[in-house]
């Protein structure tokens, strides 16, 4: 019987995670620390709602089908029409579909949120449920705005005390301009992207393509990396660059340039870009010590294929995830005065005088517990209620000394003084 | 054997339907017979001739994949259409493809109607329309819409006749065919073939790594290396249904959808008593498009399961069907526009809860507490998964698992489930089977049903009022 009780009782399902007091105490600060430098930035805080409509994402450009095969889609309570509902299995188009629905009166939308996102993992070891931090900069096609979200991001990690953080850099524009040399049906060419954007690298040389001028081309960009604008000068340089790459590795240099006058170091790495399909321009990704942190990239065309007006935007987001297991949240600079009341006689005098005395407490800046189980504790002050005056009988158990005190105000000068 | 163990008991699934009498055939070709596996048997266990240790029972071929995967059977024949139909839903199924049995050949089409001008697949994903897609595999059509990159879709999966439905009721269709001769009689045309299918014979992933089956699979075995294989010539009976019609897309008309199965012949004689005449709802050729003699009604003859959704959707206004199959709807979408018009007094049945005759519960509670000792959920099989999960909700049971099935529940018990939510007319084939009845739900009747927002579309209302009179005062008097 005590078996079947065990199996019985809320058992987790499988890939969620519970956030105990302490893990949830590090989310807390990542999420402060988060939202404090993009407030700081001039960024409004926005919330789209767990569920939306599946279609909001089918369309080509939006999610991949093998993302696509991954979501958590059903049939609302109202859902006799057949139109599928899906828990938000990305953070960047709902956001775009909030702009597009209220804000689109407004040229330059600086947008960030604090969100899940659902996502099926197999095995179920890892979570199905993930968080992150994301921001959006909407209205803004300058080359200057993809430099502003990378010093963004790389504030907000330096802020949480990450140390050796490595950036690295794709175009998407780049990619998409090579594949489309390789003069493939349109057929072909979206499904050799969506290999590609979930990171199927390998289809690239596994194919045919690798005998053309385009598919050596291609090889050469691949195996390359580079650390500064100078490498993706010597690209454009190369005398088999055809033209149609030309604006697109124009933007990439420009960016890249942007970064080298700021001391910003990165790596060139064009098989970093993966998972999502509707990036057009610079893609870029974070990380520590091999862990991936965050992502992020340009994606102009997003905002009209869901409705919109033709808008440019970029955007990124950082993984709490992986970030909770990373951070140490920075010594709280006031130590909270913790301190237990104690009612020790279950009388309606004694509960009123508990709750009384426990306000007082708060009010005057402490954190006060009640306890009516006359358990241990090993809060320094302890403040027993008592039926008759004197009042309180106040315990300091730093110091082992308990004494008589009659008013609550006297306790709260008495805690005072002592620290 | 060399081990000296004991042989292990084997539990075979064989289908009903479509691959039955080529699969009969095989088994009895290759040596490997059962008693009473025929078209017109009545008993679902069957035992084997030659293996004391191995048993079988008929399933929906549907369920057969299921049945497989959960570990219920070891073996089981079926399509690979089914066995496809699940993976692409749940890719881990514990389910092996031990061999292709070469019969029961075709393919799953994606098809549209060729009224339609869609012709081929580059046009589906250009759209901004959403598309409606009918279909007996709902996972394969959502993979397949996703993989299209339609840009927005609607599924209605459906119990049967799919290749009814376009063009006026939907655009595209995924259903399974011989070939493409088969599907351009029903006036389609193909758009992708997703897949050609034999039927297989499958084993469950940890019956395959623990138990000993080789006896069994080389008999199977023994059958591919034969010369003659009579099982490849034997062809499936032809549909007793046809479906010839020029498409109406005039939007004044009313869409009734009449059904087929056991309630054709009482909604035939009840339309008939009203006069309301109809081309082609009798006799042994049944159309799927039957000619009423008032022109502004179309008719076309699906499954009465189906009709609460393809009411609520708008792609019928009105349907003959089971009040058991309205609440099975109403149940799992509250705010649904449907509603019931008039009880039309035939096609009375109750919907019941059912336990083995074996189980000492004679009530949901002490059902609860034969079960609160047990370490497993309860199993329940029902057609009516969303009238099933109401009863056990509202009846608190904790932990409960649902097995939909598609015909046959009562198979299911005692192996394969311990509660059945089922209907019956008289209680006798379930007696027949050792069930007794636990709990009664409700008492069903054939109903008219309707969408409400029909009824006051300016079109279409007066017309719908005065056809909703007619079957209430037929239904007054009958």
């Amino acid at each position: 019987m005590a078996k079947v009780f065990e199996i019985m009782t809320s058992r987790k399902c499988k890939g969620a995670r519970d956030l105990l007091p302490k893990d949830t105490e590090v989310f807390r600060y990542i999420e402060d620390v988060f939202r404090k430098a993009c407030i700081n930035w001039g960024y409004q805080e926005v919330r789209t709602p767990t569920l939306e409509y599946l279609y909001l994402f089918t369309a080509a450009g939006t999610l991949t089908p093998n993302m696509l095969s991954k979501v958590y889609s059903f049939l609302d309570w109202d859902g006799w029409s057949g139109e599928r509902v899906v828990m938000r299995p990305d953070g960047t188009i709902p956001v775009a579909r909030l702009y597009v629905e209220n804000l689109a009166q407004q040229q330059i939308a600086r947008l960030f949120y604090i969100t899940n996102v659902f996502v099926f993992e197999e095995t179920g070891k890892e979570n199905r449920e993930r968080w992150q931090g994301g921001v959006e900069f909407i209205g803004s096609d300058k080359p200057a705005s993809d430099v502003e979200l990378i010093l963004l991001a790389t504030e907000i990690l330096r802020n949480l005390d990450i140390r050796n953080i490595e950036i690295q850099l794709s175009h998407a524009g780049v990619l998409k301009a090579l594949l489309k040399e390789l003069k493939l049906n349109p057929d072909e060419e979206t499904k050799l992207m969506d290999q590609i954007f979930d990171g199927d690298w390998q289809v690239l040389t596994k194919t045919e393509l690798g005998n053309s001028n385009t598919g050596k081309l291609l090889a050469l960009l691949l195996d390359l990396r580079g650390k500064s604008s100078s490498f993706l000068e010597n690209l454009k340089a190369l005398p088999q660059i055809p033209v149609s790459l030309k604006s697109a590795l124009d933007n990439f240099a420009e960016i890249a340039g942007l970064l080298d006058a700021l001391n910003c170091n990165y790596q060139i790495d064009i098989t970093s870009t993966r998972g999502f399909e509707y990036y057009t321009g610079l893609c870029f990704q974070f990380s520590a010590k091999g862990t991936r942190l965050g992502s992020g990239g340009r994606y102009d065309n997003l905002i009209p294929l869901i409705g919109g007006k033709n808008t440019p935007a970029c955007g990124f987001a950082l993984y709490i995830d992986p970030l909770l297991s990373l951070v140490q949240p920075k010594a709280k600079q006031k130590v909270e005065q913790r301190i237990l009341v104690k009612c020790e006689k279950m009388t309606p005098e004694a509960i009123k005088t508990s709750f009384q005395s426990a306000e007082s407490l708060r009010q005057a800046g402490y954190v006060a517990e009640i306890d009516f189980s006359g358990r241990q504790s090993d809060r320094r002050w302890i403040i027993a209620v008592q039926e008759k005056p004197p009042l309180f009988l106040v315990t300091d158990q730093s110091r082992n000394l308990t004494r008589e005190v009659s008013s609550i105000a006297d306790v709260i000068n008495m805690i005072g003084g002592s620290v | 054997m060399l081990t000296g163990r004991q042989q292990d008991n084997i539990k075979l699934a064989l289908p009903k339907g479509r691959l039955l009498s080529a699969t009969a055939c095989l088994l009895r070709e290759i040596g490997l017979e059962f008693d009473n596996y025929s078209e017109r048997t009545r008993f679902y266990r069957l035992q084997s001739t030659v293996l004391p240790n191995l048993s079988a029972k008929i399933f929906q071929e549907k369920d057969i994949p299921i049945q497989v995967a959960i570990g219920n059977y070891d073996l089981g024949i079926c399509g690979l259409d089914w066995i496809e139909e699940l993976t692409a839903k749940y890719p881990t199924s514990a389910l092996l493809k031990i061999t292709d049995l070469e019969y029961g050949k075709g393919n799953l089409y994606l098809a549209a109607s060729r009224y339609r001008n869609t012709s081929c697949l580059q046009e589906l994903s250009a759209e901004q329309y959403s598309w409606r897609i009918v279909t007996e595999y709902p996972n394969l059509a959502e993979a397949s819409a996703l993989n299209l990159r339609l840009r927005r879709f609607r599924i209605f999966p459906v119990w049967g006749a799919a290749e009814v439905y376009p063009p006026e009721n939907a655009d595209l269709v995924l259903l399974w065919s011989k070939d493409e001769s088969e599907i351009s009689a029903q006036n389609l045309v193909p758009l992708k073939t997703l897949l050609s299918t034999n039927a297989f014979l499958i084993a469950n992933q940890e019956s395959w790594q623990t138990k000993n089956v080789s006896q069994v699979v080389a008999y199977f075995s023994r059958g591919l290396e034969m010369k003659a294989k009579p099982w490849l010539q034997i062809k499936p009976e032809p549909s007793k249904s046809f479906n010839s019609f020029k498409p109406d897309f005039n939007e004044e008309k009313i869409w009734l959808a009449l059904p087929d199965g056991h309630q054709q012949e009482p909604t035939a004689e009840f339309l008939n008593k009203i006069g309301l005449e109809l081309q082609g709802y009798s006799g042994d050729r049944l159309s799927r498009r039957p000619r009423f003699n008032l022109d502004w009604i179309n008719a076309k003859v699906i499954r009465p399961q189906d009709m609460p959704q393809q009411v609520a959707n708008g792609n019928f206004d009105l349907a003959i069907t089971g009040k058991d199959w309205l609440f099975d709807h109403l149940y799992r979408f509250p705010s649904s526009p449907v509603t019931q018009l008039a009880e039309l007094g035939f096609g009375q049945v109750k919907v019941v809860a059912v336990v083995s005759q074996e189980l000492p519960a004679g009530n949901i509670d002490q059902l609860k507490q034969i079960q609160a000792g047990k370490l497993s959920p309860l199993r329940i099989a029902s057609e009516y998964i969303n009238i099933a999960d109401k009863y056990l909700r509202d009846n608190h049971v904790s932990r409960y698992k649902l097995i939909p099935t598609w015909g046959a529940s009562e198979a299911f018990l005692p192996e394969d489930a311990d509660l059945l939510i089922e209907n019956t007319q008289t209680g006798k084939t379930l007696a027949k089977h050792n069930l007794r009845i636990m709990d009664t739900l409700f008492q069903s009747t054939a109903c008219l049903i309707g969408n409400k927002n029909s009824l006051e579309s300016p079109l279409k209302e007066e017309k719908m009022t005065s056809l909703v009179q007619i079957f209430r005062q037929a239904a007054r008097t009958n």
